[in-house]
């Protein structure tokens, strides 16, 4: 095949191009012609269909993503805001945290293994690139139905791909999610989170500036595996009738990715790199691109210099591939040589691929034939833009209409009993422990938190005790019902775990995983999704300092459940103050903090007693969130409370078993007056907590709470070696555990 | 008067920084070592930490054996030089036949992360003088390749010897045969184990115990009175 050539290219304007084959639209073709003043090359199409998709440019979902940038709350905490690799944000003392989540979803329905670790990979190649050192990840994940079949394939594949991708890597996996629904059933969520740690002074950012700077490829070697991507995967709906993609999948090497963070850290420890990217999806043609964007426009790239697994790649296949574990520096030409020096003592390959031009356009040649000249900012930021049709689809009222609250109630003691033992025992309410224990939690040795903790904490000064906390939360049922409110509510879940945890809530990163943007109803509930997100963000005072947008999970006409997953970043200044769930103190008062009301609708109970979803979900009020926090976060400064648990899906009841078993101590309970026991126990009202509090410091608590004007009512007490509620039921502790600890392992071990 | 101990980096080494912070807690100074290095740069003991070296390609530890620095610590160490091996530093120590049997994929085939509960049985070794015969600690334990295994001969001897280190308690995480977790050579300067001291050694981090930290007080007195 000869090769095509820019001046090939201009003499031969009426070739056949595969446009269509790699996901372009006509109009986006016909644009692309239109930027170039002629056809595209094989190798400008490929570099356009991979950063024009749906994955890379976003182009369904900006127009609503931008109210994230407009509705920003006052916050002197960002010191980099959405549209660099990750957001930074300020935590005192001289540092500064990064972190991020994305979804790898729909390759870790076909490849779960791989799909799933590549997306550790990814995520913790974003964070190293704004400079800082990974520090701990998280998993948000989302199955199909617990006993169904496929799922015992893609779950334990996934797992393992986590495990076998992060413990390698030494990070630890502090938090996450792992929940069950027959939505997600052929297309599970697979998120991935990461936190990094680094100086004000060494935050790096993403732009190729400085005419004769040099271009660095860095890393693994560029093979074939991940072809096509983010264009042929990511960007579209799966359906029976295709062949299956597996060869679009990425395939890691973990070892490698360690190598490559280590030599990386140390290149920036020498301050050695003008700008750096990682390549993650769309590979090259997103990292030139992106990077001479950023900067000042001009960049030369010889392509055959690129070092490959696979001699017989074409050019247009080097600059889709989506090769794992490489990343691409600008650097000044005196630090070259230190700059290979430091990748040799790593073993890890670096090649001058190119360099800045003073010009304005991006040139890729092959053996000194030009097969790219476009304008970056045509490739990197100016895809274009939909305005999807949306339309509040016509069966809501309907769902919404169908109250949680007819359904049938336990009629007495034993059938309450009966039924907490249903709840804590269903797969989602059960513990995570068997799919958790395949991740190292330990590892770096500053672990303070870590699942199935409210959030996840690490110390990043040992001389100070300063820390970070994250948590992640997302309840697809409650936003079906409603998904403003849903997305306010999973953000209001991760302030409060977070808050729980003892830490100040600081900043969000939100991944937004719902069905084909095609669909109006869909689009309708992306649009209310994010503005529930950015109108809570304002609230609170959480920016939201980027994230990502995964669309078209969905199988034929069936999307998921709408599915915003939120991950809130908070900071402790002394961690040893930090507050576990465990009921570890027999004596211990514990209080409801919050208001119970009779809100049952897209709850746990609703789901496991009677497989129902519908009605409306918990109320959400921002403001009391946060007067719940502050209090939170007062208690554990100042040594008043020993244990605290957020309420949210399971209601109290839930919160008090999972506390109970962590600390192996059972408790008393009391139904409060203006509370019927079933309301009590299984309400999911928003905006609580249960608290242990030392019988020394009761005094000082309440008088707190009631100063603050939240509500405190004791229910009980730590004591014994059972869940008693008072005149209902008594359930022992290794009932309990037994029931807790033994569903995942029997339905996936 | 304090004691120099070396912990070894090679590509693909984990807990490398948490032995090394270990160390220090332990009123030792710890000392990096690079694994291309052969310069032992005088210390006095060595901790060939957790990870996964040289990608755990091939086997386990069967690359690192024959990187330049284990060429120094594999002559040391028969010359009486304190060695302790965790995780992969253990599966390292076999790989260079300072200690016997080998390390198999766990018998449930998963990574496993745990608080785990041992019985240390020979409190005699450079690396366990400062616990108690039969005294029982938690310290995590975390691994893929956790499974030891010997020849009965071999077993049979180390029992005999009292070379069994360490036994795993209330459960047995891995399939190791005859609850093994932990071993030492007859000297009782190479100790090799698959759980993790390193990681238990401060109140706040990690299981919130620091039942581990015995390991490397245990050195140092040794080093400090020698």
């Amino acid at each position: 095949m000869s090769l095509d050539t820019v001046k090939h290219a201009s003499e031969t304007p009426d070739s056949e191009q595969p446009w269509k084959e790699l996901g372009l639209k006509e109009d986006e073709y016909a644009r692309i012609r239109e930027i170039l003043g002629r056809r595209p090359t094989g190798a400008e199409l490929a570099m356009y269909s991979v950063m024009w998709s749906e994955h890379c440019s976003y182009k369904s979902s900006k127009v609503h993503l931008k109210q994230f940038g407009e509705k920003v709350p006052e916050n002197d905490a960002m010191l980099v805001g959405i549209g660099e690799n990750a957001g930074v944000v300020d935590v005192g003392q001289g540092y500064a945290v990064t972190f991020k989540v994305e979804s790898h979803n729909h390759p870790s329905y076909i490849e779960p293994y791989q799909g799933a670790a590549t997306g550790v990979g990814g995520i913790v190649r974003d964070i190293l690139a704004m400079g800082a050192r990974p520090v701990a990840v998280v998993d948000p994940l989302r199955f199909g139905a617990a006993d169904h079949p496929d799922t015992k394939r893609v779950l334990p594949g996934v797992v393992a791909g986590i495990g076998g991708y992060g413990n390698c890597l030494g990070l630890p996996n502090i938090g996450g999610e792992v929940v069950f629904d027959s939505c997600y059933q052929g297309n599970p969520l697979v998120n991935a989170g990461c936190i990094g740690v680094m100086k004000h002074e060494d935050i790096h950012l993403a732009k190729a500036s400085g005419p004769g700077n040099k271009v660095i490829l860095y890393g693994a070697r560029t093979g074939g595996d991940g072809i096509g991507g983010v264009s042929v995967l990511a960007s579209e709906t799966f359906d029976d009738t295709k062949p299956t993609k597996r060869p679009a999948v990425q395939v890691g090497d973990p070892f490698q990715e360690k190598l490559l963070i280590e030599c990386t850290l140390e290149i920036f420890k020498e301050k050695l790199v003008a700008g750096i990217q990682d390549l993650g999806g769309a590979g090259l043609s997103c990292a030139t691109s992106e990077l001479a964007s950023a900067g000042s426009g001009g960049m030369r790239v010889d392509l055959e210099k690129v070092h490959l697994r696979d001699a017989t790649l074409s050019p247009e296949e080097i600059l889709m591939s989506e090769s794992q574990e490489r990343m691409c520096a600008i650097v000044e030409p005196e630090h070259v040589d230190r700059f290979l020096e430091i990748c040799e003592k790593w073993d890890v390959i670096a090649v001058v691929i190119g360099e800045v031009t003073d010009g304005e356009r991006l040139e890729i040649f092959w053996h000194g034939e030009q097969i790219v000249d476009v304008p970056p900012r045509s490739v990197a930021h100016e895809g274009p833009t939909y305005h999807r049709p949306f339309a509040r689809p016509e069966w809501q009222d309907a769902l919404q209409a169908d109250d949680a609250g007819k359904l049938p109630r336990p009629q007495d003691g034993a059938e309450l009993k009966d039924q907490v033992l249903k709840l804590v025992s269903s797969p989602n309410q059960a513990s995570k422990s068997w799919i958790t224990d395949q991740y190292d939690r330990f590892v770096q040795g500053n672990t303070v938190l870590a699942q199935p903790e409210d959030a996840g904490m690490v110390r990043i000064d040992e001389e100070t005790n300063l820390g970070v906390a994250m948590a992640t939360d997302g309840n697809g049922r409650y936003a079906k019902l409603d998904p403003y409110t849903g997305a306010q509510l999973a953000l209001a879940e991760a302030y409060r775990n977070v808050a729980a945890s003892g830490a100040k809530p600081l900043a969000i990163s939100d991944c937004l995983n719902f069905g084909s943007p095609e669909d109006p109803a869909v689009m309708w509930q992306f649009a209310e999704a994010t503005r529930g997100l950015a109108d809570g963000c304002l609230q609170l005072g959480t920016p939201v300092t980027g994230g990502n947008v995964s669309l078209y999970n969905q199988t034929g006409e069936t999307a998921i459940h709408p599915t915003p997953v939120v991950a809130v970043l908070g900071v402790i200044d002394d961690v040893n103050r930090r507050t576990p769930i465990a009921f570890a103190e027999e004596g211990q008062l514990l209080y409801l903090l919050g208001d119970t009301r009779e809100e049952f609708g897209g709850s746990a109970w609703s789901e496991v007693i009677h497989q129902h979803l519908g009605g409306m979900p918990p109320a959400v009020d921002l403001d009391r969130e946060k007067l719940l926090g502050e209090i939170l976060i007062s208690a554990s400064r100042d040594g008043m409370i020993d244990a605290a648990h957020d309420l949210s899906d399971g209601g109290l009841v839930q919160a008090v078993v999972e506390s109970c078993l962590r600390g192996g101590n059972g408790a008393r309970l009391v139904v409060p007056e203006g509370l019927d026991a079933f309301t009590f126990l299984f309400s999911e009202s928003a905006g609580r907590a249960v608290v242990a509090v030392p019988r020394s410091e009761e005094l000082r608590f309440t008088d707190m709470c009631g100063a603050r004007g939240l509500p405190a009512t004791r229910i009980g007490v730590v004591d014994g070696d059972a869940v008693d509620v008072q005149g209902e039921f008594t359930l022992s502790l290794a009932e309990l555990r037994e029931a807790h600890e033994a569903t995942i392992p029997a339905l996936l071990a | 008067m304090t004691a120099r101990i070396g912990v070894v980096t090679f590509p693909g080494t984990l807990d490398d920084r948490d032995a090394l912070r270990a160390a220090r807690l332990a009123g030792a100074e710890p000392v990096s070592l690079w694994h291309r290095d052969k310069d032992l740069k005088q210390v006095d003991a060595v901790v060939l930490a957790g990870g996964f070296s040289y990608g755990d390609y091939l086997r386990a530890g069967a690359i690192s054996r024959f990187s330049p620095v284990m060429e120094s610590i594999i002559e040391q160490a028969k010359a009486g030089m304190p060695v302790l091996g965790i995780c992969n530093g253990f599966q390292i120590l076999t790989e260079a036949h300072l200690l016997p049997g080998a390390m198999l994929r766990n018998n449930h085939l998963h990574f496993i992360c745990r608080d785990q509960k041992l019985r240390v049985e020979n409190a005699e070794t450079a690396w366990t003088s400062d616990y108690v015969q039969g005294q029982e600690i938690e310290v995590p334990l975390k691994n893929m390749d956790g499974r030891y295994v010997a020849d009965e001969r071999t077993l049979d001897e180390l029992e005999a010897e009292g070379r069994v280190a360490f036994r795993y308690l209330d459960m047995n995480p891995n399939g190791s045969l005859r609850d093994i977790a932990g071993i030492t050579n007859a000297a009782g300067n190479v100790v090799g184990l698959m759980p993790h001291p390193e990681h238990a050694v401060e109140p706040l981090v990690g299981t919130g115990k620091t039942d581990g930290l015995g390991f490397f007080t245990s050195i140092l007195k040794k080093l400090v009175n020698a």
